[in-house]
């Protein structure tokens, strides 16, 4: 759907986003703002209009506005600021004005339309080295498409000034819940990763729960009560259209999640109360469990690189996280503080674990390192639940349940330092969100 | 003078113009033991008619007993909770056109999946109580709704302490076992 093409000014095709040109005035290295802890001030960034078809040059600027802002980051450069706005999108760029500015990077960009294509093409400077950061490219699209368009040029901005994966352009599977808090409707939808383009995948006949996206996108595995009875169906996005996973009998399957490469769905299975985690072959459907023990097991979530699950078991008296190789063998414990731990999620990334932790009766979202060091509460509120890594890694998605008898679920997002936590932007109560990889 | 006119007669006093056609308040319930001064009030017939309507969902359910609840975090069962078993196991027995389905539940503190667990071994404890009293076990099923299906929906423990609950809900199969 996307082509990447070079410019007649950019200095070669960009194979990865995080192309640095050679340095020029550039001792400090590229324009650069990290996610860490240290970062108390936005960094300023002069989006001034787009240039080309007026309307929907202006709905896209604003999104990458809006995706660049959000992260807490960045901050923009008011329009009324800026005095030095090239003419065109080919003008040289009067990097002085920018600096009397304090804009520390510019954006420029054009956008042409021709029927139902559009093309849009941007450029990032470096304000203060006075010269581009990294190639200009361009994205064609279908125009239906143009929010994707904006978000992956917000992407390639975020990339090249944070020297992290982008994740703009991703979507999220999520719960909406309609209804009094005793008889809650349930059905899943997908939704850019901002709220946008919401697509329903089940109607509110039968209570669905906790949607998992596919590795590459394209299904999801949810957990449904359409037999009566808890069972995991397989949703595929673009037909919206389901299949069971799993069949009754006497037993109960539920929190299901993909490997890395998709081949395998790992999950919890109840037999006679009791709750383990299974491995399913997701081609033949052959199963076998991983563990085998008295206590509840669930809510299982493998390593980036496959080899390895956390999973929440009660087996010492509290919920607590552990990882089990994917042969099996004895699980080791890796949360050992106060309170009790769930929902661990195993970043994209590899570096960290998310996960939800109850102390007394307050709810955070946290991470860790994936051997249970550098653990860091992230959020606190009556409920937080169920973290959701974004591609990148360096976001979660979570739902945070407000308390009382007309108590909502909302989902929000927070990044790793927990400096930036708001919440999504929706007019529904939704919960059990789970964010897709980048889109191609 | 009966009771329920001293409140009508202190309105004529207070607005002379609804006073000259004194309608009679109808009570809102005939209740047949109002003049013996007892406390409980009749509230209606039970659905299904009186004798030989045992044989049913609704006897079941609030005859019997349907709800079992549980301490927090447990999935044992309390002493009241065995009691009501028995019962349930009883009517079981004597009702063996009627299979059951027990549903386990638990408070909104902890997480849905977690929960989901914890109380399909809550349904389960239920389910091996009856089967341990001579109910057949092919009569019984168990599932669990988590916390997805709350009795009450308050956030402090006097709603969670009914949350945290099995309840068994029967039907008829037509056919014994």
């Amino acid at each position: 759907m996307f082509r990447n093409l070079t410019l007649a000014l950019a200095l070669s095709l960009t194979a990865t986003p995080l192309t640095v040109l050679p340095a020029l005035a550039q001792e400090d290295g590229p324009l650069r703002i990290e996610i860490t802890d240290g970062v108390v001030e936005a960094m300023p960034v002069a989006i001034p209009a787009f240039f080309g078809d007026a309307e929907i040059a202006s709905r896209i600027r604003d999104v990458v506005a809006d995706d660049l802002t959000g992260t807490g980051l960045f901050r923009e450069i008011a329009a009324e600021a800026q005095i030095a706005r090239p003419d065109s999108f080919t003008d040289a760029i009067a990097y002085q004005d920018w600096r009397a500015i304090n804009a520390q990077a510019l954006v420029t960009a054009e956008v042409t339309q021709a029927g139902e294509e559009i093309s849009v093409k941007f450029r990032l400077f470096d304000v203060f080295a006075g010269q581009p950061q990294g190639d200009g490219m361009q994205f064609d699209a279908r125009a239906s498409d143009w929010r994707r368009a904006a978000h992956k040029i917000a992407d390639q901005i975020y990339a090249r000034l944070t020297g992290e994966a982008p994740y703009f352009d991703s979507r999220v599977a999520f719960v909406q819940e309609t209804g009094p808090k005793d008889a809650r409707i349930k059905r899943i939808g997908v939704m850019d990763y901002d709220g946008a383009n919401i697509l329903w995948m089940t109607d509110s006949s039968s209570l669905v729960l906790a949607p998992h996206f596919s590795p590459d996108g394209k299904s999801l595995l949810y957990t449904s009560f359409d037999s009566g009875f808890p069972q995991i169906r397989v949703m595929d996005v673009d037909s919206v259209t389901s299949r069971p996973l799993t069949q009754g009998g006497d037993s109960m399957a539920f929190a299901p999640r993909y490997s890395p490469d998709g081949r395998w769905v790992v999950y919890s299975l109840e037999k006679g109360g009791n709750t383990d985690i299974w491995l399913m072959d997701a081609a033949t459907g052959a199963q076998r469990a991983l563990t085998h023990s008295p206590s509840i097991e669930t809510s299982p979530s493998f390593s980036s690189d496959g080899r390895r699950i956390v999973f929440e078991s009660d087996r010492s008296g509290t919920p607590q996280l552990y990882v089990i190789g994917i042969e099996g063998g004895e699980p080791t414990r890796i949360s050992f503080g106060e309170g009790r731990y769930g929902t661990p999620a195993w970043s994209p990334k590899g570096d960290m674990i998310a996960y939800t932790r109850q102390v007394g009766d307050r709810f955070h979202i946290g991470v860790m390192r994936t051997d249970g060091s550098g653990e860091k509460n992230l959020t606190e509120s009556f409920l937080d639940e169920g973290p959701t890594w974004a591609p990148n890694g360096r976001v979660v998605m979570f739902t945070r349940l407000t308390p009382g008898g007309s108590g909502q679920p909302l989902l929000h997002s927070v990044d790793i330092t927990g400096r930036n936590m708001r919440p999504l932007d929706l007019d529904f109560a939704a919960s059990d969100p789970s964010w897709g990889p980048l889109m191609p | 003078m009966k009771a329920w006119m001293k409140p009508a007669l202190a309105t004529c006093l207070l607005g002379l113009a609804a006073c000259a056609q004194p309608a009679p308040p109808a009570p809102l319930v005939t209740d047949p033991y109002a003049s013996t001064g007892a406390g409980a009030l009749y509230q209606g017939d039970l659905a299904g008619g009186a004798l030989g309507a045992e044989a049913s969902a609704q006897y079941f359910s609030t005859q019997v007993g349907d709800t079992v609840l549980f301490a927090a975090e447990q999935t044992s069962l309390t002493p009241e909770a065995r009691t009501i078993l028995a019962r349930q196991a009883d009517w079981l027995k004597k009702h063996g056109n009627f299979s059951a389905v027990l549903q386990g539940h638990a408070e909104e503190t902890g997480t849905r999946e977690y929960n989901l667990a914890l109380g399909a071994r809550r349904a389960s404890a239920a389910q091996e109580y009856l089967v341990a009293q001579g109910v057949a076990a092919d009569r019984i099923r168990t599932l669990s709704f988590g916390k997805e299906r709350p009795a009450e929906t308050c956030s402090d423990e006097a709603c969670y302490a009914n949350n945290r609950r099995v309840v068994t809900v029967v039907s008829e199969t037509g056919a014994g076992s």
